[in-house]
Parts: C-alpha cells; sequence; structure tokens
C-alpha cells in the first residue's frame, strides 16, 4: 500500500514537470503552429547553464533566475533567427529545422560540458515526509515541484486572459493577418510566445534535473512526456495539457513503479498512438476539428 | 535490320521496362563495387561497408518522405530491431548470413507493419512525435530484458567467414564489404522498382493530395502503411549489415542521434531520390573522419571532436531547410535543367 501511494505521489510530481513541458510546446503550437522538438535540448541547456551559475555562486535562485532568462533569450533567437524563414513552409520542414536544433544543442552540449553526467542540487529536502510512523518518497521537495508548476500555470493563464499583451498575443495567434491590421505587433509577439515557451520549458528542466542528473541526453524521455501529455490534452489547450500532463504522469508512475524505467517511453508510445486512434482531438478538445 | 534501329530498339525496351533498367543498373553498381572493394586497403574496406548499410536505411527513409511524406524518426530503432535479430540467430543458433538477414528483414517489417498502421493515420507533427518515442523507447527494451538481450553491454558475434573458395588471401573486411554491398543492391533493386511502379506513383499522388488520390479510389491508409513496412525492412536490412560489420547489437549503438543522422542523410541527399542516397551514405560515413582530423589538427579537445559531427549534422538540417531544401542532388539536377536550358537557347 505504501508502494502505491509512493508511486501516485510520485506521478503527481511528474505529471506537474511535464505539465511544464507540455504548456511550453502548447505555447508554441498555438502561436506558430509548430511543434517544437528542440524544447528538450533547449531546456538542457538553460539546466546546464542554471548548474553553472549555481556551482559558481553557490545560489539556487540566481541558478534559477539565470535558467529563466537564458531560456527566454533563446527561445526568442530561435524564433527570430530559424522559425520565422519556415513558418509559412510546408510543416515537415519546419518540423526538420527543429529537430535539427536539437541536434546541433545535444552536441555543443557535448562539447562545453562533456558527456558525464553532472549532480544538480534541489532546493529543498529530497528525505521523504514521515506520517504515522511510515516514511514515504514524497518530500519536501516535491511540495516544492508542484507549487512552483501550479504558480506557472496560474501565471500563464492570467497573462492570456487578462492582460493587453495576452490579449495581443491570442489575436495574433487567431488570425495574424487581422491582428495586424488593428496595429498587434505580431512578429513581436511570436517571438515573444516562443521566448515564453522556452522560459517555461527551463522551470521544467530546473525541477526534473536534480532527480535526471544533467547530460545531453538526458531531457529526451522528458520531451516525448510532454509532448504525450499535450497531444492528450489536444495541443491546443492549456488546461488541457496540465490535464494531459497529471494523467499521464500517475500512468507512467505505475509503469515505472511495477515495470521498470525502461518501458517509460514505450508506454508513452502506446498512450500517444492510442489516444491519437480513439480521441485524434485530445481528451479535452477545443471546439475546432482538426486534421491529425 | 542495321544497327542502329537495333539499339533504338533495345533503348525503347529499356525505356518500358523498369525490371530490365533495374537489373542493369543492379549489375552496374555490382560491377562497380567489386572493382572498388578489390582496390580499397582493409580500412577503406569497412568504410564502404558502413557507406552500403547506411545506404540501405537511407533509401529506405528517402522512399517514405519522399514519395509517401510521411517523416519517421524511428528508424534507428528499426535498424536495432534488424540489429538484434542478426545477432541473435547468427549467435545462439548459428544461423548463415544468408538466412539470418533475410530473417532480420522479415522481423523489422513485422514490428513496422503496426507502427505504419499507426502512422498511416497520423499527420505532420503528431507522426513525428509517435516515432520519436519509437526511437527512444525501442532500443531501452534492451536493458529492460538484460537476459534476452544482454542488457547495456549487447551482444556480440563471431566475424562472418568468408568461403575458402576466395582463397585464404581474402581479408575479413573484403568480405564484409561484399556482404554489406550485396544487401545495398538488392535494396536498390527494390526501391527502384517500388518507385517506378504503380505503387510508387499511386503513393506519390497520396503526398501530393491525399484527397484527390481518395477520390481516384487509392487507399491511402493501405498504401502508407505498405510504404512504411517496405522503408521499415530496408532499415531493419541496414541495421542487420551493421550488426554483421560490427559483430555487436548494443543500444548505444542506436541512440535517437541515429535516427536524426539518417534524417540528415536523406534530407542532403534530398528527399525522395535514391541516387540521394548513395551521397547521404557516402556523407555520413566520411564527414565523422573529417571531422575527427580537423578537431586533431586543430588540437581540440576529445569531447568537441566526438560531438563535432553531430553539430554538423544539426546545422546542415538547418541550412537545407532554409537554404536548399531539395539536397545535393536536387542541386544537381537545378544544374543540369541550368545547363541544358543554356545548350538549348545558344544552340
Amino acid at each position: 500500500m505504501t508502494k502505491f501511494i509512493d508511486y501516485t505521489l510520485n506521478g503527481i510530481t511528474n505529471g506537474a514537470i511535464y505539465a511544464a513541458v507540455a504548456l511550453a510546446l502548447v505555447l508554441i503550437w498555438r502561436a506558430t503552429r509548430i511543434v517544437n522538438f528542440a524544447q528538450g535540448a533547449m531546456l538542457m541547456i538553460t539546466t546546464y547553464i542554471a548548474a553553472a551559475v549555481i556551482n559558481s555562486t553557490g545560489s539556487y535562485v540566481v541558478g534559477f533566475v539565470a535558467a529563466l532568462a537564458s531560456g527566454l533569450a533563446i527561445g526568442a533567437v530561435v524564433e527570430r533567427l530559424l522559425i520565422r524563414r519556415v513558418e509559412h513552409g510546408p510543416p515537415l520542414n519546419a518540423v526538420i529545422v527543429t529537430l535539427g536544433l536539437y541536434t546541433f544543442l545535444v552536441a555543443l552540449a557535448g562539447m562545453i560540458w562533456g558527456d558525464t553526467p553532472r549532480s544538480f542540487p534541489p532546493a529543498f529536502s529530497i528525505r521523504g515526509y514521515e506520517i504515522g510512523g511510515a516514511r514515504y518518497l514524497f518530500a519536501p521537495n516535491d511540495t516544492y515541484i508542484v507549487l512552483v508548476v501550479v504558480f506557472v500555470a496560474m501565471v500563464l493563464a492570467a497573462l492570456f486572459r487578462y492582460t493587453p499583451l495576452g490579449l495581443q498575443m491570442r489575436a495574433a495567434a487567431f488570425k495574424p493577418e487581422v491582428a495586424q491590421l488593428l496595429g498587434v505587433r505580431v512578429g513581436r509577439m511570436f517571438t515573444f510566445g516562443w521566448g515564453l515557451a522556452a522560459l517555461t520549458g527551463a522551470i521544467a528542466g530546473v525541477l526534473v534535473a536534480p532527480s535526471v542528473f544533467v547530460a545531453p541526453n538526458n531531457f529526451d524521455p522528458i520531451l516525448i512526456s510532454g509532448f504525450v501529455a499535450a497531444v492528450l490534452g489536444g495541443l491546443d489547450s492549456p488546461p488541457g495539457a496540465v490535464a494531459g500532463a497529471m494523467i499521464l504522469g500517475l500512468a507512467l508512475s505505475y509503469v515505472a513503479g511495477y515495470e521498470g524505467d525502461a518501458l517509460v517511453p514505450l508506454a508513452a508510445l502506446v498512450i500517444l498512438i492510442l489516444v491519437l486512434m480513439v480521441r485524434p482531438t485530445g481528451l479535452f478538445p477545443a471546439a475546432k476539428e482538426r486534421r491529425v | 535490320m542495321s544497327p542502329l534501329t537495333l539499339t533504338a530498339n533495345s533503348r525503347r525496351v529499356l525505356e518500358r521496362s523498369t525490371l530490365l533498367r533495374s537489373l542493369g543498373l543492379v549489375l552496374l553498381g555490382g560491377i562497380v563495387l567489386y572493382v572498388v572493394s578489390g582496390a580499397l586497403g582493409d580500412y577503406d574496406r569497412l568504410q564502404l561497408a558502413t557507406g552500403a548499410y547506411y545506404f540501405a536505411a537511407l533509401a529506405g527513409l528517402t522512399m517514405l518522405i519522399g514519395c509517401s511524406g510521411q517523416i519517421s524518426l524511428g528508424h534507428g530503432a528499426l535498424m536495432a530491431v534488424g540489429a538484434y535479430t542478426v545477432v541473435l540467430l547468427i549467435g545462439d543458433n548459428d544461423w548463415s548470413v544468408v538466412p539470418a538477414l533475410v530473417a532480420a528483414v522479415l522481423v523489422s517489417c513485422a514490428v513496422a507493419v503496426p507502427l505504419g498502421a499507426a502512422a498511416s493515420r497520423l499527420r505532420g507533427p503528431y507522426i513525428a512525435g509517435a516515432t520519436l518515442a519509437v526511437a527512444v523507447g525501442l532500443p531501452a527494451l534492451a536493458d529492460r530484458f538484460p537476459n534476452a538481450f544482454g542488457g547495456s553491454n549487447g551482444l556480440i558475434i563471431n566475424p562472418p567467414t568468408p568461403p575458402s573458395w576466395l582463397g585464404s588471401n581474402f581479408s575479413l573486411e573484403h568480405w564484409e564489404a561484399w556482404i554489406a554491398c550485396a544487401g545495398a543492391l538488392v535494396v536498390l533493386f527494390v526501391l527502384y522498382n517500388l518507385t517506378h511502379s504503380g505503387v510508387g506513383r499511386s503513393l506519390r499522388a497520396v503526398r501530393g493530395d491525399e484527397i484527390a488520390a481518395a477520390l481516384c479510389g487509392l487507399r491511402i491508409g493501405r498504401l502508407q502503411t505498405l510504404a512504411f513496412v517496405i522503408s521499415g525492412g530496408c532499415a531493419g536490412l541496414g541495421g542487420a549489415l551493421l550488426a554483421l560489420v560490427l559483430q555487436l547489437a548494443q543500444p548505444d549503438a542506436f541512440p535517437l542521434q541515429l535516427s536524426l543522422t539518417l534524417l540528415t542523410g536523406v534530407v542532403l541527399g534530398g528527399l525522395g531520390s535514391l541516387s540521394g542516397a548513395v551521397w547521404g551514405a557516402a556523407l555520413l560515413v566520411l564527414l565523422p573522419g573529417w571531422s575527427s582530423d580537423i578537431a586533431n589538427s586543430l588540437s581540440l579537445s576529445q569531447n568537441v571532436g566526438n560531438n563535432l559531427p553531430f553539430a554538423i549534422y544539426g546545422l546542415v538540417l538547418i541550412a537545407a531547410m532554409l537554404v536548399w531544401p531539395s539536397g545535393i542532388q536536387g542541386g544537381f539536377m537545378a544544374l543540369r535543367r541550368l545547363v541544358s536550358t543554356r545548350r538549348r537557347s545558344t544552340g
């Protein structure tokens, strides 16, 4: 029974991290209709930067801020330099560009930091809570992870719903030409959208780093889980992405707990295929029908 | 009949018969490879074998992307399926090379059937995401079942021995190059006939406009699944040849980067072009050597040397999509068109 509770709570923590990645993917998809396969590599780079800053300053907070700032910068630069040129081309071209970016960033990280995994300090203790004599795996650091992601999701929701900037971003994504006619700087909104998404991804990277260690390829499974979570939610809807991430986090946590970590990506694949077969618009579809 | 009409006739026959043309192509390729593999040293023969198994996988992938319009990031994993099949059959059950290779193709085709069926229902980024999960997930199975697949150390086999009638001086590398090139020629034969057949034309119609193709009575899902399975079989053969050449199957040999490397080769060569796959394979073989030479001569660290090829692949993928989406072969075609229009306008 303790095991089951452990897996469930672990699933919630993982779900929170998947939710952050899924939100990053959904933000970009809504803005530019591109799935950013480089997201995993981008958050890997920002996590390396955070690790380096924490190493030299000794402060977790400064490292976290460095990850956020570098995420914002990388996302904006990538959109402005690369994505802008393939936005209106065939979808396959955009996919290949993001894959090329993934390959390049992973190789770059290997060149700079080597392939040996590095540890990353957790923000809080990873020693589990003790309730009624039983010690659980769920630790203060997990509480922190969940709270941070909940906070991020609420800030994003508020940004899109209540601020003029959010309104402009929604307009730019919904009808770029009309928005432009009404004075919205559409290109700037897309750049900002990519920066915001990369920032969200950077948060996920810093949160997950203590448990997966930092190495060029260690964030690939998280990208896949984030993608599956986003598709579960319909790829278009931020609340759907969060709900999908929670479901996926629990499901994969049970798989990992009872069957072993190695099966997690395959289990994610099976879930992805099943969802796309049965409900191509995701479990929480946006109003519009679309071709998968 | 004068010799002139005879050549004209034979040319007409060649133009009509894809089978004859492909046989001619394979014969020509076989002669060239025979001569080349005889002239090379043993190290370069290994490079030739490497190029041959890359070609098998690249040709399958370029056919899939170019004809069927489907991207697959899972072909590295299908290579792993072929490799493990060969190693298990030869290592544990003492099969000889040819039946083991055939079995590897069949097994990877079988694995590709459900993937292709799923992929035929997906489009664009969805298919890329699903096959990405295959690339990451499938090789991890070796870790999950270490008794069957040897865990992360993988499985090794004894090298294939050259038959005695080739003489005692015939080196192992020479024999491996022959096996790998033979496999590549089989792939060339199959794919050439496929792309020039009705199936190939139907696939291109599907790629061009699915709704129009469906209105013409084409069974889109079935066609795309077929393309995926054949393409997966080619990748499986490529992986099987890789296992024979390296005498090893191990999860680390099939990382996500392998699938992305294949994609780079295909994009570089030009999507859908079999001759482009030759260019792609040549570059995939030569680039790591060049980049380690560069890293050595600039006395860069080992980290840089090891990762430089992948950094270049990444840049190539990006640059190709931004500047030159039709690849090397497309560039040649454009050049040829330019030259021929020049000639026509001057002559």
